[in-house]
């Protein structure tokens, strides 16, 4: 720069891996349609390769930002810096927020339309596994926020417990759902109540492995000590997300299994 | 800076500057008008009389569809989304905006995104042919076999998560990187607008998503959200696509309200009347475009009393529009008035954007909706808007801000004669389907009934003045940029940063240092 930088925001070099990441996505698109529609081999070659391309970029992505992060040192991000990595991560919740809101919608609207709920010819889970699912995504609800106390007490080995702790909850959560999945009578092509279940909690449990590979980060950098008591920007993140897959699947609880 | 025109593809390829990836975006965003607009063009040949004669009627359901699906999700969106990018942050005082590399990953979607869809139109079975609506059953596995209509919805999925990203960029840098002494009261109304069609794609885009994808594993994992079958509904389509997609019009209509509330302002040499109202007029439009999806779908069989709330709440919508057409009006009253290209865009949309909004109100009537549903009023309606009002409003911007963009003006000579050739060839163009869609003309059909002969005759002769017309934009933005008049830094006495603060062109990171903003009132003279 050909000045003095006379304002606190961060304004990065050039880098590659964002369009790499966008080749990887239309590599995916591309292979898809050919998996359906072409040649099966083909489709299967590209979107591995597009994952493989997605994953690249994100990583070196990902990577690339905390490596600036501890250049600038802990607690040394400027304010407005901090402050609008948070503004991103809300209105991101916000945006997944309003996606689960296009099912849930589809859930009200295809179930007030059907004049039985569920239909006759669906044989309905039992609800000891879901209650037992939310008993489990309430209890990593407190450890994260255990973590997070912990965090801007200083006590660095207890927040590394309490996050652990979150996403093995997270982890047994996957488990049970998967176990469930294996045992219901109905699959997603038999009828609404199929579709709409295994949308919503499929989408729900896609939202779960995303929040647990988060924490499974997060514990990883808490244990390289890349945050301090006053900033931690990625805990706050990961734990509001983290909070909200805590609240849609409440909300699924209620309105799927339970009413 | 984004007009040396001396760096390689990689250096666009991997930029993180807001003015390169907002100039990226207006490429963008112009071969997709060319392509769209032929599309358009062989729509119109079809039609220029009754009977078959140019195109079979599988390739002009794909003319309909693609033309739509074009003008909206790759041309206009992208042409406003260019021109937030690029002055957005120079209009706050901010050197870029918040998430520079995720800005790049936005627009880098695009061309991946287009290239499916346009790939679509060389597959077997042809593009998807359903109109940009999608409408299931007729989008479904059985009605829509080929890898057409699959292509179509994953390259709406990109442009989507291309447009949500986007947004959250947009918002971050509105509400954090302003410069000192900016406060929101303060913002020029162009950076008002974007902010709140931020707001809009942000809620909505993501339903959208919901909705594509629930279509797309109704087509290929057997579920029954849109198969009576199974027990689901096709109306649950429409519900969820208008909950996107009327909020989608708004999104392609608010930032033009800013863009012509600026030129006025500059052209007219006054601050804009009524700035507070402005502001809230959009925010209003913005929340009422929100919760009045369900006029699209009058003809569904919807309750009588959830129809007569949509037809109210729909209405209600003319009063904050209402607001911002007088507004405007009392800006240019007593103002001095100078009649450049910018302006005339600006009159023109003023003038022809409200024969649009006021024929809204006629179609959000439901009592006279059912009569006009699906015909030719509603082309016409929604032309008023997209054209006149949207596009109208991008050229205006360009021909306001592209001598900020370059430094160079571009050229009056032809950009009064692109004008007026416009402005008359849009009327003869889209003023005759009023009457057609009266007559009952419906839309999106090849063949039609001889009566109607006469005026869709007319319709094609001002469509292909219209299209070839345009040419002339293309010319002058390739000429002026080389041959253009030299424009100095405050091209057209504004008094907004981007005039007051920073060279034509703006330098790397648009300002030599950080305004502080000292105005009592937007669009008052700075003392620094």
């Amino acid at each position: 720069m050909a000045h003095h930088q006379d304002h606190d925001f961060f304004i990065p070099a050039p880098s590659i891996w964002p369009p790499v990441a966008c080749l990887g996505a239309g590599l995916m698109a591309f292979g898809l349609i050919a998996l359906w529609h072409f040649s099966a081999l083909t489709g299967k070659v590209m979107m591995a390769a597009g994952l493989a391309t997605v994953l690249i970029g994100a990583f070196k992505w990902f990577g690339m930002l905390i490596a600036e992060s501890r250049a600038r040192g802990k607690g040394e991000h400027p304010f407005v810096v901090d402050l609008g990595n948070r503004y991103g991560m809300i209105l991101f919740i916000v945006s997944e927020v309003m996606f689960f809101a296009a099912f849930f919608a589809g859930y009200f609207f295809l179930r007030s339309g059907n004049p039985t709920w569920p239909p006759e010819n669906i044989a309905l889970l039992p609800v000891d596994l879901p209650i037992l699912g939310t008993l489990i995504l309430l209890t990593s609800g407190a450890t994260v926020t255990w973590a997070h106390h912990s965090i801007v007490h200083a006590r660095k080995g207890e927040t590394i417990v309490a996050t652990t702790l979150t996403w093995q909850l997270g982890l047994i959560f996957l488990a049970l759902q998967a176990f469930e999945y294996s045992h219901a009578a109905y699959s997603i092509s038999s009828g609404v109540y199929g579709t709409t279940f295994f949308m919503l909690t499929g989408f729900h449990g896609f939202h779960v492995l995303v929040g647990t590979l988060m924490l499974m980060l997060l514990t990883r950098r808490l244990i390289q000590g890349d945050f301090n008591e006053k900033q931690h920007f990625y805990f706050e993140a990961t734990a509001w997300y983290w909070h909200f897959v805590d609240v849609v699947w409440v909300g699924l609880f209620l309105f799927v299994y339970i009413l | 800076m984004a007009t040396t025109g001396k760096k390689g593809f990689l250096h666009y390829l991997t930029t993180v500057n807001h003015k390169e990836i907002g100039v990226m975006y207006l490429m963008n965003s112009l071969v997709f008008f060319f392509i769209g607009g032929i599309m358009a063009l062989i729509i119109r040949t079809e039609l220029a009389a009754p009977g078959h004669q140019f195109v079979d009627g599988a390739f002009f359901n794909q003319m309909t569809a693609m033309h739509a699906t074009f003008m909206i999700f790759f041309a206009i969106i992208p042409a406003l989304i260019g021109l937030g990018n690029y002055f957005v942050p120079i209009m706050i005082g901010s050197p870029d905006m918040a998430f520079p590399r995720l800005n790049n990953w936005s627009f880098w979607l695009m061309p991946f995104s287009g290239a499916l869809m346009l790939g679509s139109l060389f597959v077997p079975g042809g593009s998807a042919a359903a109109g940009w609506t999608a409408y299931p059953p007729l989008t479904n596995a059985a009605y829509s076999q080929g890898a057409g209509m699959d292509m179509w919805i994953l390259a709406v999925h990109i442009a989507g998560a291309s447009s949500i990203l986007g947004t959250i960029n947009f918002i971050v840098t509105i509400l954090n990187m302003r410069a000192p002494g900016m406060s929101m009261f303060k913002m020029p109304l162009f950076s008002w607008s974007i902010l709140i069609t931020a707001w809009l794609q942000l809620v909505a885009t993501p339903v959208l998503a919901g909705a594509i994808t629930m279509l797309l594993t109704d087509r290929h994992f057997g579920t029954a959200f849109f198969n009576p079958a199974g027990g689901g509904d096709p109306v649950l389509f429409q519900h969820i696509f208008w909950f996107y997609s009327h909020p989608a019009v708004y999104i392609m209509i608010l930032p033009v309200f800013g863009i012509v509330s600026e030129v006025f302002s500059v052209h007219a040499r006054k601050p804009v009347f009524g700035y507070n109202s402005m502001v809230f007029a959009l925010a209003a439009i913005a929340i009422l475009g929100q919760l009045v999806w369900a006029h699209h779908m009058y003809s569904v069989g919807m309750d009588l009393t959830a129809q007569l709330i949509f037809m109210m709440m729909t209405m209600l919508i003319a009063v904050p529009t209402g607001i911002k057409v007088f507004n405007w009006l009392a800006t240019l009253w007593g103002g001095s008035i100078r009649f450049t290209t910018a302006m005339l865009f600006a009159l023109g949309f003023l003038l022809l954007f409200t024969i649009g909004g006021l024929s809204g109100v006629v179609l959000a009537s439901a009592p006279v909706d059912y009569m006009m549903h699906d015909t030719y009023y509603v082309v016409a309606h929604i032309h008023y808007v997209f054209v006149t009002g949207s596009f109208f409003g991008i050229m205006s911007g360009l021909y306001h801000w592209f001598p900020k963009i370059t430094g160079r003006y571009l050229s009056e000579r032809i950009g009064k004669i692109h004008f007026w050739l416009t402005f008359i060839s849009v009327n003869i163009t889209f003023f005759p389907m009023h009457f057609l869609g009266m007559m009952g003309m419906p839309r999106r059909i090849a063949d039609y009934n001889p009566i109607y002969a006469d005026l869709n005759l007319l319709c094609t002769i001002g469509a292909m003045v219209f299209g070839f017309t345009q040419i002339l934009i293309i010319y002058n933005v390739f000429y002026s940029k080389k041959y253009g008049k030299k424009a100095p830094a405050n091209a057209w006495g504004g008094q907004t940063l981007e005039w007051t603060h920073t060279s034509s062109p703006p330098h790397e990171h648009n300002f030599e240092k950080i305004p502080v903003v000292n105005q009592k009132h937007a669009y008052e003279p700075y003392t620094n």
